[in-house]
């Protein structure tokens, strides 16, 4: 108890000598990073494509510079029952963006009494993207079920592009993951594989992306509605290195 | 049933005291006035035909001007009856929001949604004494990939309804009789070009009205909207011409 006392006091002096003095004189420079910069979702985001429906999976952190302002962020966000988006860029930028496609596609629904596609989804998505282009950081990854076509994936990266894909990853974690999706992605993969296949890619980028980490969120789409997990702790697939 | 407006019948804005609007009564007398127009629903798409007056016998007929047929969208085409200058700023805003529509949600727009579009876009101009109503019927047709093969028509007072078989016109009466007789889901748009072209001759008064030219384009599952061929159109106007030959012959 004693040793602990002494930590904490040491801990008091050396926070008061190296903490820069917030002065009136405190600018930009001056102040740490995590009071400007703004709230990024550093992020690994990834969805599949499945005969019958779509696999998505984030990372749960949010950063205000090297500050994890929520650890246990959901970056998969309901845009309609049966279509999710991934958001990665500025937290600000996607909860705007995704807020107004709920907005349209809710409107959507009442003047077609119908559910609108996942194509119709991402086209408005984009329409955001690219019309905001210079305003916004947002990279987006629209996936969800309708009864045309399915399970699909449209990614929707930063400049407003918008394109289909079967297996779709973004974020500042993807960088670690082209190798991997490269080397064990096949098409007619089963729901169960998929699950697999993007838990551990959520897994193995937040092991290598310090702006990636704490839980990895799961989400699976089909005809019969959304089901999510959450891998926390020990269930967080394991690979070489982690002991 | 006509009524006079004595007074009431100023402006749009206005009710009779019967609960009338009389402007859009007016709008669609105009539309009674202008030549029959036919719209049948067959078993694979829309066949859309017109009775177009030829106002003058100096009339070039290979320069296709002053026509009632209209291509909307990929796959949607319309038919108009009534003010034709007035139907081409209908037709134009069709085509407005339907591109508009594509742009915004990646995907052709359903012809339900257009429809009702239109429909919202006439009744606004029956509700102020600055715009006077639009004297146009407007049938929209197309190939729906779930639904099949639609028709819509929209009416100047902003009511829009969906049918298997309309037409409007002068002689709309006489053409539902027709329309009625037949048996549309069953047939082919093959079959129908010929009794929508039988249908035209049948409602052309030789007394009454001036020359006319038949119009006719057809929305076919996987075809899109195209203009009826030429050999088409002639095979189809001269059966239409022996058909009524031959009914005239059968009176005695």
């Amino acid at each position: 108890r004693v040793h602990g006392d002494c930590y904490s006091n040491m801990a008091t002096m050396t926070s008061k000598m190296f903490l820069p003095a917030i002065s009136a004189e405190a600018n930009e420079f001056s102040k740490p990073d995590w009071l400007t910069e703004e709230l990024s979702t550093g992020t690994t985001i990834a969805a599949i494509e499945f005969d019958g429906g779509v696999v998505i999976g984030a990372d749960s952190r949010t950063t205000s510079g090297s500050y994890i302002a929520n650890r246990v962020t959901d970056k998969l966000t309901k845009v309609t029952d049966y279509i999710y988006c991934c958001r990665s860029g500025s937290a600000a930028d996607t909860q705007a963006v995704a807020d107004i496609v709920n907005y349209h596609l809710n409107f959507y629904k009442m003047e077609h009494g119908d559910e609108p596609s996942v194509r119709t989804a991402a086209s408005t998505f984009r329409n955001l993207c690219y019309n905001n282009r210079d305003s916004l950081s947002a990279g987006i990854l629209v996936a969800g079920w309708d009864k045309r076509n399915g399970g699909q994936v449209y990614t929707v990266p930063l400049g407003g592009m918008w394109t289909r894909m079967p297996v779709a990853i973004g974020g500042s974690g993807s960088s670690y993951l082209y190798g991997y999706v490269d080397a064990n992605y096949k098409p007619g993969m089963k729901k169960d594989e998929c699950l697999k296949f993007i838990a551990n890619a959520i897994s193995l980028a937040i092991n290598r992306d310090g702006s990636s980490g704490g839980v990895v969120r799961l989400a699976c789409i089909t005809k019969d509605g959304v089901e999510r997990f959450v891998l926390t702790g020990d269930q967080i697939p394991k690979f070489y290195e982690d002991s | 049933m006509s009524s006079i407006g004595s007074g009431y019948d100023l402006s749009a804005s206005q009710f009779s005291p019967d609960g009338k609007v009389f402007q859009v009564e007016y709008a669609q007398k105009a539309v009674e006035n202008s030549g029959t127009i036919v719209a049948l629903r067959g078993s694979d798409g829309v066949v859309l035909a017109v009775e177009k007056f030829i106002q003058s016998k100096l009339h070039e007929t290979e320069v296709q001007s002053m026509t009632r047929l209209f291509h909307i969208e990929e796959g949607i085409g319309a038919s108009v009856a009534g003010l034709l200058t007035d139907c081409l700023m209908l037709v134009e805003y069709a085509r407005d929001e339907a591109a508009d529509y594509r742009e915004s949600n990646g995907v052709r727009v359903p012809l339900k949604v257009l429809a009702n579009r239109v429909a919202d876009y006439v009744h606004a101009h029956t509700l102020y004494s600055a715009v006077r109503p639009f004297g146009v019927n407007i049938i929209l047709a197309a190939v729906e990939a779930d639904v099949g093969p639609q028709i819509y028509m929209v009416e100047p007072s902003g009511v829009v309804y969906g049918y298997s078989g309309v037409a409007a016109g002068k002689a709309k009466q006489t053409a539902h009789t027709e329309i009625e007789k037949l048996a549309l889901s069953r047939t082919p748009c093959e079959e129908l070009v010929k009794e929508a072209a039988r249908i035209i001759h049948v409602c052309h008064d030789e007394t009454k009205d001036k020359a006319f030219e038949l119009e006719m384009s057809w929305v076919r599952e996987g075809m899109g909207y195209e203009r009826v061929a030429r050999d088409t159109l002639m095979k189809a106007d001269s059966y239409g011409k022996k058909a009524l030959d031959d009914t005239d012959s059968d009176s005695d």
